[in-house]
């Protein structure tokens, strides 16, 4: 019995290496013989080494440069296995099989050599070849079955995997053209025929009838035959949402965020809003527009926003304070250094312009546009990025009205810009008119500064918008 | 002339690029040489990913034509710190990009031209190629002293190099580009190809400095047009094809069906630094605060442009420690470059102690730490 087994394991793999793998028979290894007669349960296959094939130009050693796989990830053929150097040329090395990897032969940066193992694969050979478990019973009788197909007189040759895939496809293999060696069919062939890649495609021969009428059939009753026609059965199909979580570590901007966010938790957060009419501005602004182009500025509504809230912080220092981290002292800032939260590619960022104070309109406007190039190019440095003292975030560019902006540490009081919108108002006659309408959200903490305070600062700032002209009096 | 060429090859081009690869009998056999109309560096590269993964070259084989505006090309498995300086590449708005294929790193400027020659596996063998060129460039001009050294440099006048060689290969295509230096600014050339940071130790590909010249020095007379002219000329002839050059518009998407997603692929900062082999950096610098002069010790592991393991040495107390171990936590895992970094310092300082003295020094510190990057 034992002598047999061997003998029919020996010409199964024979009959098995001529069709499934292209490598020399020397480099087989025979797994042990129990292996194969397992139960699919156990991955069975035998471990073949994959050499490294001809580079060209003579060439019989390359460096090592990247791995794309690891030992235990399973692979496809042509799915990339490593990535190797030799002089100048840099070349992609794909897999033959469909497997496991079980070796990897060489570690990064080291010398492989042409025609020398690369990475041991493990064949599967247990999947889609089910009669492999009867050849411990009827050995005769299966080597045939796992081989090839026999239709009606049409051998098709392909490898398990290839078969697989057209199984799984609902393809019948005598109607895809096989392009590989003795028309044998590869996966290529299969992904063409699924294309529907004409000149691929054979019409169906009537002689592709593989399997044969089911006895049973005969024997049920006409009425139920009929029925069995006449209705449509739904096929149900699974839903198959392919979708992954993925899971990455926060790094980088996000990283800054979580910092400063878990920070700003701390701060406890009290909210004012408002609706400021711009009309009187938007005309001003018309009016400037070109005089700072001129300049080779670009002055956007910011600048006026800015400049008006540093005269407010004249009036309500406290808003330009910090507290310190036992909240035992305040300390009020000199300088009007104020932020400008950014959307870049990669994140917020909030670079500040600093002493808004003693910056004019125009002066304010050219640096943000410093400030905004940097941003973009993600030149920014430390120094433009610290020292902020109160910010301004205008949320409006993007869309929205009213927000509850997040203080950034260790400020103590934020703004958040909502877009403008053109809005019927009400006129001092009575009269409807169409007002340039911006909402105004601001956020402070309430361990050092009051609604009042908040409220009296928002009057300020919006006075000096409504009325651009009043900014003269108090511009320093 | 080549506009009507491209007019009527228009429809066989499309024809040909659309072609997928395996399990098609083509029917256009022999040659085709095409052109890119832009000059932007990853749309061009794209270009090269494109015919390599989608183009049946079985029996044809194509020849690439395309110029960049500047930029600074390093090699599949280069480190870009080690190769350039990329303080200057930011500074100029010189593009960095990284190609698939092996070899050292370029600069590339309008005054440079570009040749991929394509073809299939078997086929590839880069010397004959490099004497294709060097032929035209006789043809043209037959006093010019050039000729193809053993390591697919093209030298003139036996010492400068006027043409770099590269190469990939795929499992069935294969592809070989070299520059060409027609009339390149060789000053910039020579001062972003320069890398000014120390210390770093990796087994990445380096490159191997040469002096260069332009062939317009040799003769002012020289255009890259006619350069490129001469070498589709002898191509065609060599190869038995009709010398029409092709225009082809890299952004394209329906004569390149994918190329757009591979050109954001190849501007990606995981494609551009983040393959960057493993490396390390060892390096010291000092830093000169109000009256003294501190000495600041940095050592640091980065694994796919990521900086994995971070050591700062500083004199005790100069910062609090506290604050120390937060910048080194932070800076682990994050990326090594100076706009990540400059984010994570100055966020670090919003939840610190408000101290002047504190911030200038911190700021000191983080401005040097910026500079390795």
């Amino acid at each position: 019995v034992c002598i047999h087994r061997v003998r029919s394991c020996s010409s199964i793999r024979f009959i098995k290496s001529k069709y499934v793998c292209v490598f020399d028979k020397s480099a087989l290894k025979f797994s042990q013989q129990q292996r194969l007669f397992r139960t699919s349960a156990v991955s069975c296959g035998q471990i073949v080494q994959f050499k490294l094939s001809d580079i060209g130009e003579g060439i019989t050693e390359v460096t090592v440069k990247e791995w794309y796989v690891k030992e235990g990830d399973s692979v496809s053929q042509f799915d990339s296995i490593c990535e190797v150097q030799s002089d100048k040329a840099s070349v992609t090395i794909t897999s033959r099989y469909d497997g496991i990897i079980r070796k990897l032969h060489y570690s990064l940066d080291e010398i492989a050599y042409v025609g020398k193992p690369l990475v041991d694969i493990e064949i599967d050979a247990s999947k889609g070849v089910a009669p492999e478990e009867d050849v411990v019973e009827t050995p005769p009788m299966s080597h045939e079955e796992h081989t090839h197909q026999q239709i009606k007189g049409h051998k098709t040759l392909a490898t398990p995997a290839v078969r697989r895939l057209a199984m799984e496809n609902n393809i019948k293999l005598s109607e895809v053209v096989g392009t590989g060696k003795d028309n044998r069919i590869l996966k290529e062939d299969i992904l063409n025929y699924l294309a529907k890649q004409t000149g691929a495609i054979l019409p169906p021969s009537p002689k592709a009838e593989i399997i044969p009428p089911l006895p049973k059939s005969e024997a049920m009753p006409a009425a139920l035959k009929d029925k069995a026609r006449k209705i449509p059965v739904p096929v149900s199909r699974p839903i198959v949402f392919s979708g992954k979580d993925k899971t990455e570590p926060v790094t980088g901007f996000q990283k800054a965020m979580v910092k400063t966010m878990s920070a700003a938790l701390k701060i406890p957060h009290f909210g004012y809003c408002d609706e400021i009419d711009l009309t009187q501005l938007v005309q001003l602004r018309e009016e400037l527009k070109p005089i700072a182009q001129t300049r080779g500025v670009k002055l956007s509504f910011m600048p006026f926003f800015i400049k008006a809230a540093s005269l407010g912080l004249l009036q309500y220092p406290i808003l330009n304070a910090s507290l310190d981290e036992s909240c035992q002292n305040v300390t009020y800032k000199a300088s009007h250094n104020i932020g400008v939260a950014m959307d870049t590619e990669q994140g917020l960022i909030v670079p500040n312009v600093k002493n808004v104070q003693v910056c004019s309109v125009f002066e304010i406007a050219s640096e943000l546009n410093r400030l905004q190039s940097l941003g973009s190019a993600g030149q920014l440095g430390t120094n433009d990025l610290s020292g902020g003292t109160f910010t301004l975030s205008n949320i409006g560019t993007i869309g929205g009205t009213y927000a509850k902006p997040v203080i950034l540490p260790p400020e103590v009081a934020i703004g958040a810009l909502g877009k403008i919108q053109v809005l019927p108002r009400f006129n001092g006659k009575g009269e409807v008119f169409k007002a340039q309408i911006m909402n105004v959200s601001w956020s402070a903490d309430h361990r050092v500064i009051d609604g009042a305070t908040m409220a009296r600062f928002s009057n300020l700032w919006k006075s000096y918008l409504e009325n651009p002209a009043s900014m003269l009096l108090d511009l320093k | 002339m080549v506009l009507q060429a491209s007019l009527k090859s228009c429809l066989q081009l499309s024809c040909v690029l659309r072609t997928p690869k395996a399990g098609f009998r083509s029917t256009t056999s022999g040659g085709l040489i095409i052109q890119s109309v832009s000059d932007d560096v990853y749309q061009n590269l794209a270009v090269e990913d494109w015919i390599h993964d989608h183009m049946n070259l079985e029996n044809r084989r194509v020849l690439f034509l395309w110029r960049n505006s500047p930029a600074v090309v390093i090699g599949r498995h280069q480190n870009p710190w080690q190769e350039c300086n990329l303080r200057l590449l930011r500074q100029k708005n010189i593009k960095l990009a990284r190609r698939r294929s092996g070899g050292g790193a370029v600069y590339h400027d309008l005054g440079n031209i570009n040749l991929t020659f394509f073809t299939t596996r078997k086929k590839y063998e880069r010397m004959e190629n490099l004497k294709l060129v060097v032929k035209a460039l006789k043809a043209l001009r037959p006093q010019l002293d050039v000729h193809v050294t053993d390591r697919y440099d093209i030298l003139l006048d036996r010492q400068y190099k006027i043409s770099g060689t590269a190469a990939k290969l795929g499992r069935t295509t294969a592809y070989h580009h070299c520059t060409l230096l027609c009339n390149a600014d060789k000053l910039v050339l020579s001062s972003v190809l320069k890398s000014p940071y120390e210390g770093l130790k990796s087994n990445a590909t380096p490159s191997v400095p040469a002096s260069v010249k332009n062939l317009f020095e040799e003769d002012p007379s020289l255009t890259c047009e006619m350069l490129l002219d001469a070498i589709a000329e002898e191509y065609a002839t060599q190869h038995h094809i009709d010398h029409h050059v092709t225009l082809i518009n890299p952004a394209d998407e329906t004569l390149l069906p994918g190329i757009n997603n591979k050109t954001k692929e190849l501007q990606t900062w995981e494609w551009v630094y983040g393959k960057t082999p493993k490396f390390s950096l060892s390096t010291c610098f000092n830093m000169v605060y109000k009256d003294s002069v501190l000495d600041v010790k940095v050592d640091m592991d980065i694994k796919h442009g990521r900086i994995e393991v971070c050591n700062i040495d500083l004199p005790e107390q100069w910062l609090p420690p506290a604050l120390c171990s937060e910048l080194v936590k932070s800076l682990t895992g994050s990326k090594f470059c100076p706009s990540e970094t400059t984010t994570l310092v100055t966020t670090l300082l919003r939840v610190c102690p408000q101290d002047d003295e504190l911030y200038s020094r911190w700021n000191l510190l983080c401005e040097n730490m910026i500079m390795l990057m």
